[in-house]
């Protein structure tokens, strides 16, 4: 082994110019960068997205400033648009739609956790998770020939007659309305919830149940005090991934919220979402201030969505940042 | 002491229950929504339904067979731009990623496909239907397509993960270069989560009725072709349910029980034999 | 021994993870057609060392190995990847076949090097078959899943795998680590079997083996090679302490 010089630091470097002729030769640096290609294609359809939104917007934007947000009117014959309608019915059906979905969705997924053995734990979830999977246009069909209905004959009175004192529950029933639309959203956005809080539940670990449990608490008083707030971040999480959906819901909300915009304090009044009234009108829109109007809408469900969803990301980070405790 | 125990077996008992109820309910509705399609739309499927074009209001024998078609061929054109962009790209983030840029890929994947699907039907209005001054099914179609990709991304990502990296030092060690590896390997190694995943990405955009109101719009009669507006399963069932008319009622249950049954049919079969697996 | 050639000379071999040194100044010379073990406790880089023979540390990122290493005379750390493993082959720890048959197992290497006859490969897949030995206990199931050989059948698979390209060196990284003392006793008499026709680096867990099985052994640890000699020599009259220490037992 004498006599073999030791090779200097120029050796090293060049041993990387040979390797991309290896790699062009190869074939690999083609499918690299093919790809790669397709990967940016997901950056560049979401920038190209919000171009076009912010775009195709600009002249309502410049005609109407922030007054779009807090003005009230839509008219597209007078050609005054007013977003507040819009925004107000879709945070009024999504508040909804989670003030049912999450007491019934946590309730749910602590039965499916802690309760129920784990075969049918996992056959029950496996039918709930097929309910996400229903197209939205079917809970359309349901909501307008079976919920409005039945809201309008029972479900509507019967508030009225119990709750009638405050503003919410006064007024005449259509049947479709807000009412309607909120809870039928909040059937859209439970298997969301379900799926995710039994995820983060079934994963707090068995020794703090144990732990609980060895300090003589009952099985509930464990779940309820220990488990359940352990898992809390991750069920907010499961919270706000249900309340993204439910803002960007356009089918069935459109098919049973009565479509008119208008801002009332009446749960049993028609209303529109912003997605709904995108849906309603932008096929027939002629004038071009109108079609911006409704693109402006879209811009703002947009900026919506990527907030909740932020905050939604944000809080899954901490969770697995900091563990579940808090 | 004694009493304070009761309480609290009682109460034990009772939340328990409750959630019980809430699980019962939850699993209720999917029964529910099935039970009325089967019972309002079961009725009104037949072989005309299912062969017939729609007739004027009133008509007798009026069918969807055009929107039937006119799904698969928007879905057709979806898959072949949407399945391979997203492939790709899943194989990009599982074989060459870096920190970075795949982290960003796929931050972006999670927002594009939290994302309305109006506001995609938005912008396949203004790249597809604006220059071309009319809606067409090239227009649906490409909507349906960008829909795909982030989730065809995602689950091609996942499944090639799964394949352990001894599998591809195999292959390398005897000489495959990189993307032989990956190609001869690693994804027939991984074909089974790739093709579970490609056949619930199609599954979950076959359903979808708002980025086809502005885009493919609708068509009573076959639209030969890519350019015309083209009817569509889910759009026709919309279409049907908010109209006056009683006929077009049971037709709109007939189209829900169809679509239904697609969607599930894909689902469950999918899901099972997943699961089969990882229960082996 | 002197009429011998050397098949591969390593000079002063670092090699690095990040900032992290594992490797110190390795040299040594693998001679042809013989078997050379590497022996030495866990954590020592025999496997590292082993991989920077085939360049498999490529596919980590921040892993770089400077030095030299000759393999006749040509410089193995920048000819091409590929032409290299096509020239030194590799059996890993746990067998691990494709998920394809038997024969497309076997035909993998040979395809992916140009043959792509169908008679050419029908006798390239026999002739790997019967030098791993395991010929007489597949010819009948060539078509069905590698899987649903046993362990032992499947690692010796992944040799013929390997041998069907005909490598120039075959390393081995613990081949039989994963496996019982029946199929280990196959896989030794398998690569005695091979001895003449193809030279063999071995890294093993198990002295024993090491002393079976090679004609010489090199010791290493803690990153840096302690000794390297004629296995008879570093077992029964071990120059350094270190080797003595660990061939008797009292760490490792």
């Amino acid at each position: 082994m004498a006599g073999i010089p030791v090779p200097t630091r120029r050796a090293a470097a060049n041993r990387r110019a040979p390797a991309l002729i290896q790699g062009l030769r190869s074939g690999d640096t083609f499918a690299h960068l093919i790809t790669l290609f397709c990967a940016a294609s997901v950056l560049l359809l979401t920038v190209a997205l919000v171009f076009e939104l912010y775009v195709n917007s600009t002249t309502a934007q410049h005609k109407f400033g922030l007054r779009f947000l807090t003005g009230r009117t839509w008219d597209p014959v007078s050609g005054e648009f007013g977003a507040l309608p819009f925004v107000y019915g879709t945070l009024v059906t999504s508040a909804l739609a989670l003030l049912v979905a999450v007491p019934l969705g946590v309730g749910a997924a602590i039965f499916l956790s802690e309760l129920a053995p784990p075969r049918i734990s996992n056959a029950l979830t496996f039918v709930i998770e097929l309910l996400a999977a229903v197209p939205s246009v079917i809970y359309g069909l349901l909501g307008i020939f079976i919920t409005a209905p039945f809201l309008r004959q029972y479900g509507e009175p019967f508030l009225k007659r119990t709750l009638g004192f405050l503003p919410l529950f006064q007024g005449p029933m259509y049947g479709v309305g807000m009412l309607a639309a909120g809870f039928v959203l909040a059937i859209m956005v439970v298997p969301f919830v379900i799926s995710l809080s039994r995820e983060v539940l079934m994963a707090v670990p068995v020794d703090q149940r144990e732990a609980a449990l060895g300090l003589g608490a009952t099985k509930w008083e464990s779940t309820w005090q220990v488990v359940v707030p352990y898992a809390r971040l991750g069920i907010m999480a499961s919270i706000f991934l249900a309340l993204a959906r439910a803002l960007g819901e356009t089918m069935a909300v459109t098919m049973v919220i009565g479509n008119d915009p208008r801002i009332s304090s009446s749960l049993f009044a028609p209303g529109y979402s912003i997605a709904a009234v995108i849906a309603n009108e932008f096929a027939e829109a002629t004038a071009d201030l109108h079609l911006q109007a409704l693109i402006e809408l879209g811009l703002v469900l947009f900026a919506l969505t990527i907030v909740i969803n932020g905050l939604a990301r944000i809080v899954i980070i901490s969770t697995t940042q900091k563990g579940s405790r808090q | 002491m004694l009493r304070r125990n009761s309480w609290r077996k009682f109460v034990n008992y009772f939340m328990f229950s409750l959630t019980g109820l809430c699980a019962l309910i939850a699993v209720g509705f999917l029964f529910f929504i099935l039970g009325y399609l089967v019972w309002n739309g079961g009725s009104s499927l037949s072989w005309a339904f299912l062969t017939h074009l729609p007739t004027p209001v009133g008509e007798r024998g009026g069918g969807m067979a055009n929107a039937i078609v006119g799904s698969g061929k928007l879905l057709l054109l979806a898959s072949a731009f949407g399945i391979p962009i997203g492939f790709l790209g899943g194989v990009y983030l599982a074989e060459f990623g870096g920190r970075s840029f795949p982290f960003v890929v796929r931050y972006t994947a999670d927002l594009l496909n939290g994302v309305p699907s109006i506001l995609i039907g938005i912008f396949a209005y203004a790249v597809v239907v604006l220059p071309m001054k009319h809606f067409s099914a090239l227009a649906g179609g490409l909507a349906l397509g960008v829909m795909m990709i982030p989730i065809a991304v995602r689950s091609t990502e996942e499944a090639l993960r799964t394949v352990p990296l001894m599998l591809r030092e195999g292959a390398l060690a005897l000489g495959a270069s990189k993307w032989r590896t990956i190609a001869t390997v690693v994804v027939p190694a991984a074909r089974k989560g790739i093709v579970t995943g490609i056949i619930l990405d199609i599954a979950r955009v076959a359903g979808e009725t708002a980025p086809l109101l502005f885009t493919a719009l609708n068509n009573q009669f076959w639209s030969p072709g890519w350019n015309q507006p083209i009817a569509s399963l889910p759009v026709m069932v919309y279409t049907y349910a908010i109209s006056p008319y009683d006929d077009w009622h049971r037709q709109a249950w007939a189209g829900g029980l169809v679509l239904l049954t697609l969607v599930l049919v894909a689902n469950i079969v999918v899901r099972l034999s997943v699961s089969g697996r990882s229960a082996r | 021994m002197a009429a011998d050639d050397v098949k591969m000379r390593v000079s002063d071999l670092d090699f690095y993870y990040g900032p992290k040194q594992s490797l110190f100044r390795i040299s040594l010379q693998i001679l042809t057609n013989r078997i050379t073990a590497v022996i030495g406790p866990s954590g020592c880089g025999k496997s590292t060392f082993l991989r920077t023979l085939n360049r498999m540390y490529e596919t980590v990122p921040h892993a770089r190995a400077e030095g030299e290493i000759l393999l006749d005379n040509e410089d193995l750390l920048t000819m091409d990847a590929v032409a290299l493993r096509r020239r030194v082959g590799m059996v890993f720890q746990r067998p691990n076949p494709f998920p394809k048959s038997i024969f497309d197992n076997i035909a993998y290497g040979l395809r992916v090097n140009g043959t792509h006859s169908g008679a050419a490969l029908q006798e390239k897949v026999e002739k790997s078959l019967r030098r791993a030995a395991l010929w007489d206990e597949v010819k009948d199931q060539l078509h069905k899943s590698a899987y649903l050989l046993s362990l032992g059948q499947q690692q010796r698979l992944c040799i013929a795998r390997a041998l069907a390209v005909d490598p120039e060196v075959l390393l081995l990284d613990e081949p039989c680590s994963a496996l019982d003392p029946i199929a280990t006793a196959k896989i030794e008499e398998l690569l005695f079997s091979l001895q003449d026709q193809c030279t063999q680096i071995i890294v093993t867990h198990n002295m024993q083996q090491a002393a079976r099985v090679a004609d010489f052994t090199g010791f290493f640890l803690l990153g840096k090679l302690i000794e390297y000699n004629k296995t008879e020599i570093i077992f029964k009259t071990p120059a350094k302490k270190e080797t003595e220490d660990y061939i008797t037992g009292r760490f490792g």
